[in-house]
């Protein structure tokens, strides 16, 4: 298995449902080993992508490879390859745990010990326990399991911890970067900023069906406009002319009597030698960074 | 989504293992013996109908009407049916369209086994269930009410196979239909009240006016019901009702898997 390797690579993936553009020339490679991420506002179009990658759906243009393979010409192929967790996949009502796991393992040629699998995911006190009766957090985490009952070399993750309460959603990414850690390449699907941060190597902002950024998450912040945020209470008036000419300030907003001011790290320093030059004192200076929010607020507005 | 586009199944790769195709039909059955209402609909309820009118004194006369035979000896027929509809019409659309709902074919379609599997697994076991039954209600019939068992054993059992596919057909057709189980459930009730009348579960078909007959005959439970009353009676079903069936079963088929929605 070689590191940094191509396991998916799509290329001008189109889709549309009745007329409707869903997935607008997508094209990026996830290599193997690597947690990518695909974030994205609610319909964006990040679920009908996965689906083409997993051979759930034809696109109407455009190449998916999965290890080299076609999803839909090679489907057999593909599923040995690839698990999947994808949104609104329940289980029969009444199954229970240990009946599903050897269920899904028997599907596969080469599957990993279940008993194993569900141990490592703190499934194991559960065995006896029907789908309808887990938890939110169970239910996830069977999920995960089912997705690597069949030893496969790349897993798809669709909004894993949507409605999982904070403690829950924690240990579901630590599960996920045991899963990495595993040897197994991890493609998220996700719309917490959060969740793309902590978890993804790299990340493809999605909107209205196009990729509009793909970087680091700490490349995807320095790209944001206002990369910094300055805020104070000035003890004497200052005169709005003055705070527009700051070098790199992209916004100058009064809230109350304060004032923020977005810009650079450059606007920082020029802030601080004006509040020296007029002998104003700032009352709570706050700086702070911009988040992956902000980022993702700013190549999704842009692409509007 | 709204529209479905499941991918093309393709013949160039190897398919699943029979192993989990068996290991399929287990949990299903499992799955299916946890079900106690649908046991109950499907294996009991007929054979408890046919008893309580087998109590009712009236029932058990030998008719002029009807050539000499008492009302019970008709209705061990319609309690055979009874277990089909039950069975095909009652409780299997609502557990495929749940399936759909529910995404669990869709989540199956991500593996290397086909939903498909799932589905077959749900009819052969309503099948399998409706057959049971249908033998059980002939054997309290027999034994406790005297009805005699089928002397024509072979057209019988050929009627019967015919019958279970025609309604194992039309309960998938249903399924294929509605886009959720709410809405199999409603068109399900239809459906279900009109075959319950076609199969002489109110009035017996033999005992219905002679063009209503003549037109029930050709239904899937008309047919079946008149095929099954024929081979009881000693003779070979006639071959226009087992044709009906069969034509029945490939036409609603076909329907079924040409209209039915993966999700």
């Amino acid at each position: 298995m070689l590191w940094g390797m191509a396991i998916i690579e799509a290329n001008g993936v189109r889709k549309a449902y009745a007329g409707r553009t869903v997935v607008d020339g997508v094209s990026f490679t996830v290599d193997e080993g690597e947690i990518f991420g695909i974030l994205g506002p609610n319909g964006a179009g990040k679920t009908t992508t996965v689906e083409c990658i997993g051979g759930l759906r034809v696109p109407d243009a455009g190449t998916v490879r999965v290890a080299g393979l076609d999803p839909v010409a090679d489907h057999d192929r593909v599923t040995r390859l690839l698990g999947a967790q994808l949104q609104e996949s329940e289980l029969q009502p009444k199954i229970t745990v240990a009946e599903a796991l050897e269920l899904y393992s028997a599907f596969y040629p080469d599957p990993a010990d279940w008993r194993e699998l569900a141990e490592r995911l703190g499934l194991h006190t559960a065995f006896g326990t029907r789908f309808a009766k887990l938890s939110g957090g169970q239910k996830q985490r069977l999920s995960i399991a089912l997705a690597l009952v069949g030893n496969p070399r790349v897993v798809v993750l669709d909004e894993l911890t949507t409605g999982l309460d904070p403690r829950a959603r924690r240990d579901t990414w630590k599960l996920i970067e045991d899963v990495r850690d595993s040897g197994v390449t991890v493609l998220l699907v996700t719309h917490f900023m959060e969740e793309a941060r902590q978890l993804c190597d790299r990340i493809a902002v999605i909107d209205k069906g196009k990729v509009v950024a793909l970087d680091t998450p700490s490349g995807l912040i320095g790209k944001a406009d206002s990369s910094t945020v300055i805020s104070f209470t000035p003890s004497r008036p200052l005169a709005d002319t003055e705070l527009g000419q700051l070098p790199g300030a992209a916004s100058v907003e009064r809230k109350g009597d304060r004032i923020v001011i977005s810009g650079t790290d450059e606007t920082v320093n020029a802030v601080i030698s004006l509040l020296a030059r007029h002998s104003v004192t700032a009352h709570r200076l706050r700086v702070s960074e911009a988040t992956l929010d902000d980022a993702f607020l700013d190549l999704t507005e842009q692409a509007s | 989504m709204t529209t479905a586009h499941p991918a093309p199944a393709t013949a160039t790769t190897t398919p699943a293992p029979a192993s989990a195709h068996r290991a399929v039909l287990r949990t299903e059955a499992r799955l299916f013996l946890r079900e106690p209402g649908a046991l109950f609909w499907i294996v009991v309820f007929p054979t408890a109908l046919l008893s309580i009118l087998g109590l009712i004194p009236s029932f058990g006369e030998h008719k002029d009407e009807l050539g000499g035979r008492r009302v019970i000896d008709l209705y061990v027929p319609v309690a055979v049916l009874l277990a089909m509809i039950m069975s095909g019409l009652q409780a299997m659309p609502p557990v495929l369209t749940g399936y759909r709902e529910r995404g669990i074919l869709r989540r199956m379609s991500t593996t290397p086994v086909r939903p498909s599997a799932l589905l077959t697994a749900q009819i052969a076991l309503h099948g399998a269930a409706a057959l049971a039954s249908a033998a059980l209600a002939m054997t309290v019939g027999r034994t406790v009410f005297g009805v005699a068992l089928p002397r024509q054993a072979a057209g019988y059992l050929v009627a019967l196979l015919l019958a279970v596919a025609s309604v194992l057909a039309l309960g998938s057709l249903l399924c294929a239909l509605a886009r959720t189980a709410k809405g199999s459930a409603a068109i399900s009730s239809v459906v279900y009240l009109l075959m319950m009348f076609t199969a002489g579960v109110w009035i017996p078909v033999q005992g219905m006016p002679e063009t209503l007959r003549n037109i029930v005959r050709f239904t899937p439970f008309g047919a079946a019901s008149e095929a099954l009353d024929r081979a009881a009676s000693g003779g070979w079903p006639g071959l226009a009702q087992l044709g009906a069936m069969a034509l029945w079963t490939a036409l609603l088929t076909y329907l079924a898997t040409r209209l039915f929605r993966w999700e």
